[in-house]
């Protein structure tokens, strides 16, 4: 009962923050919610067991990403002219609205193959291990470490005066 | 009630469906940045769900979304470099302004 109730009251919060971020005319407050939507995400992992990815999405998104993010809004002040909308407006809301149609219509006719185990409840330790281990997804993780050094020293070459 | 899997997709898709209405209509260069995100993050919802309701035990999902994390953290630095360069050369982040590459 309370985690239907912590469902429901995450994926309400979720939704309309998502939509305040479409629709809010000011940029900054359309940033705050987006904060408020990774929040809310971090608690639907809680709902589901995922106890390690609910600190790493705080630790992210709404540590790292949302700084990130008000900082590129703060520099661009002078040219910020609310939140306008292009010509494609219609032709984008009927291609949202079918792809939900559709996807609603698959999750709900496939006949998942649920498993009754409870998930691991300290997820920290299994997944480490998962990760780090030999038969694991170590080279996937090296990889990963790669890929943020190349994105960092690209976006410090991109923004570098010349 | 209780809540099931199909609970968390539906859920995945409407706020997947959300990002996808905003990056396809904003003209602001940042906020289609914020909608892209959303998007990752619906798909996370997805991956988790799954993992918690179909393999309880392997937390694949799971794994497979701390990567996603990952990806989404170097996508978010690179295009924000990006949105800056294209800043500081146009003085405009407006995406139908900057069409050099139109044909």
């Amino acid at each position: 009962m309370g985690l239907a109730a912590a469902f429901w009251i995450m994926a309400v919060v979720m939704v309309g923050a998502a939509l305040a971020v479409l629709f809010l005319r000011n940029v900054f407050h359309a940033a705050l919610g987006l904060i408020l939507c990774f929040i809310a995400v971090a608690g639907i992992y809680l709902t589901l067991s995922a106890d390690f990815l609910a600190a790493v999405q705080v630790l992210v998104y709404v540590g790292a990403i949302s700084v990130l993010i008000i900082l590129a809004i703060m520099m661009t002040r002078d040219v910020q002219k609310g939140n306008p909308v292009n010509r494609l407006e219609i032709p984008a809301a009927v291609v949202a609205v079918a792809l939900l149609v559709i996807l609603v219509y698959v999750v709900t006719s496939t006949p998942w193959n649920i498993s009754g185990a409870a998930p691991l409840a300290p997820s920290t330790a299994p997944l480490a291990a998962r990760l780090f281990s030999q038969d694991g997804y170590i080279l996937p993780v090296e990889i990963g470490a790669v890929l943020l050094l190349a994105a960092i020293l690209g976006a410090i070459v991109i923004t570098r005066e010349k | 009630m209780t809540i099931g899997l199909t609970h968390y997709l539906v859920l995945s898709a409407v706020l997947f469906c959300i990002g996808l209405y905003g990056a396809l209509t904003r003209k602001n260069a940042v906020i289609i940045l914020m909608c892209i995100e959303i998007m990752l993050n619906a798909v996370n919802i997805s991956l988790v769900a799954f993992s918690s309701y179909v393999v309880p035990q392997y937390l694949t999902g799971q794994v497979f979304a701390i990567f996603v994390m990952v990806v989404a953290a170097a996508e978010v630095a690179v295009g924000l470099a990006i949105i800056f360069a294209i800043f500081r050369h146009f003085k405009d982040i407006d995406v139908n302004k900057i069409d050099l590459l139109k044909w």
